[in-house]
């Protein structure tokens, strides 16, 4: 295990490094912002509208039996941003991208095209590596803003259309753009960055590590899905408690 | 590898005392060998010989347990040796980029080392498929492609580095008579052409006895002979002699 967390900050200093050269491999980063962001644009907006949605619905009521169901648009839009946009997304996309990540590095390694790379001196980290963790660097946050943004509407449908808690849009916008400020928002987006840094860097590695066959590479698929999603869990946590310090 | 510093002649290249084990099963066992510049060396040997992992040592893709490689006198593993020349090696897989078309794939050294502008790359690309006998395919995708037509696509796109020292891992397999006869051609040419130096790795004997300046015959691991085409054939050594005279014979099998 230590070995792995090694090689993987490791191999996250190496891609680092390398980031100045971002602008030469642009049109892979573009190649890989479509496959990231837009593919998986439509499944996280219908994701974000249903969590959006039972969060009033399960705290509706709860707050309405207290007299609070005014409140309920802060409840959603700070649980939206600070908390579920970021982790189900994350989630999303480490099972959806990272998997696809891994495979593919995975079988260029086991077929020896990454071999084949090395011998014409093209550094498999600037080629693969750089190009994948730059796009999901961006993208995952970008669909965490339509994310939070979507769940909010979510919410607001639920609330107004569920007969127990009956709040009506103006009610639950107003509640919502009184209670989230712009920080819980940009709290929420850097949670993102890190869990997409982990998820870019973590399934690259278990791709570049990728031995056997096909088994190897499914194999490597797993490892990568999985290691993601606990990482992030584990990680929500930190980043939650360092972010505290900055509130006010 | 790297082309701004690139000379356009062959390289020597050193092998001496080279040792590499896998899971403690030690494949090679102290290899000593000297390929001259602008030479065709090939290396024959059974399947499981090594010979493929001696290339991959050559290349830089594995490290050796012990012993030494040099480029024109230079150690492989010192810092910048490699990015020095340039080298190429066509996989016996062929090792395409699955992701890039056929022109891309040939291209691909020129584009991300950006030696030359686009123009001029399909121009190279164009003339170094041609030469493979697959002129027009540029924008065909690896997987549309038949085993031996993949090896001929990497077969171009080594050419298209413009290499001073080519590796080479069974080339001639999975291709027809008539393209293992272009392609042992072509690496006569570019023998001729540019002094390349080549390393040939192949079971076929034609090829081998064909192209060779020298022959290395290894097995287990071990250099059993090396001497040019005509000295081999005169080597009494019982497995040198069955591997280069057998011949499947019907009423035996029967």
């Amino acid at each position: 295990m230590f070995q792995n967390i090694g090689e993987i900050l490791i191999l996250f200093w190496r891609t680092l490094m390398a980031l100045p050269q971002t602008l030469q491999h642009r049109r892979k980063v573009i190649d890989q912002l479509f496959e990231i962001g837009a593919a998986s644009l439509l499944m996280a907006c219908i994701l974000s509208l249903f969590i959006g949605g039972v969060i009033a619905l399960q705290s509706g009521p709860v707050l309405a039996e207290r007299g609070l169901s005014s409140y309920i648009g802060g409840l959603v839009g700070l649980s939206m941003c600070k908390e579920l946009a970021p982790v189900m997304m994350a989630v999303l996309i480490a099972g959806r991208i990272g998997s696809a990540m891994a495979a593919e590095i995975g079988s260029m390694r086991v077929y020896q095209e990454i071999d084949a790379l090395r011998t014409m001196n093209i550094d498999p980290i600037r080629y693969l590596v750089l190009p994948r963790l730059v796009a999901i660097s961006v993208s995952l946050p970008v669909l965490v803003v339509f994310s939070i943004l979507v769940g909010w509407f979510g919410g607001a449908i639920v609330s107004m259309t569920n007969q127990q808690i009956a709040v009506p849009l103006q009610s639950y916008f107003s509640n919502l753009s009184e209670m989230v400020e712009l920080d819980d928002v940009a709290n929420g987006l850097i949670k993102s960055f890190v869990f997409a840094v982990v998820i870019g860097i973590v399934s690259c590695h278990q791709g570049l590590q990728t031995i056997g066959g096909p088994r190897g590479i499914g194999r490597s698929v797993t490892k990568a899905v999985v290691n993601s999603i606990v990482l992030i869990l584990i990680l929500d946590y930190f980043v939650t408690r360092f972010l505290l310090y900055f509130e006010k | 590898m790297n082309g701004s510093t690139a000379h356009q002649s062959g390289v020597a290249v050193q092998v001496r005392g080279l040792q590499k084990s896998f899971n403690g099963h030690l494949v090679l066992q102290g290899i000593d060998l000297d390929v001259a510049p602008g030479e065709i060396f090939v290396i024959m040997g059974p399947s499981g010989s090594g010979k493929s992992v001696l290339l991959k040592h050559i290349i830089g893709l594995e490290t050796p347990d012990a012993g030494d490689i040099q480029i024109n006198g230079q150690p492989i593993q010192a810092e910048g040796v490699m990015d020095q020349y340039r080298l190429a090696m066509v996989f016996q897989s062929g090792a395409l980029l699955n992701s890039l078309t056929v022109g891309e794939n040939v291209g691909l050294y020129l584009r991300e080392h950006r030696l030359k502008p686009e123009k001029e790359i399909a121009r190279i690309v164009g003339e170094k498929l041609e030469l493979v006998g697959l002129k027009g395919l540029e924008s065909r995708m690896p997987s549309d492609l038949s085993g031996g037509m993949k090896k001929r696509v990497a077969i171009a796109r080594a050419l298209a580095i413009e290499p001073q020292l080519i590796l080479y891992d069974e080339p001639t397999s999975e291709l027809d008579p008539l393209m293992a006869v272009t392609i042992a051609e072509e690496i006569l040419n570019l023998k001729s052409r540019i002094h390349v130096t080549s390393i040939v790795v192949s079971h076929d004997r034609d090829l081998a006895l064909g192209v060779a300046d020298h022959i290395a015959m290894i097995n287990q691991g071990k250099i059993l002979a090396i001497g040019t085409p005509e000295e081999i054939k005169k080597i009494s050594d019982p497995l040198i002699q069955k591997f280069l005279t057998v011949e499947f014979q019907k009423e035996k099998a029967l």
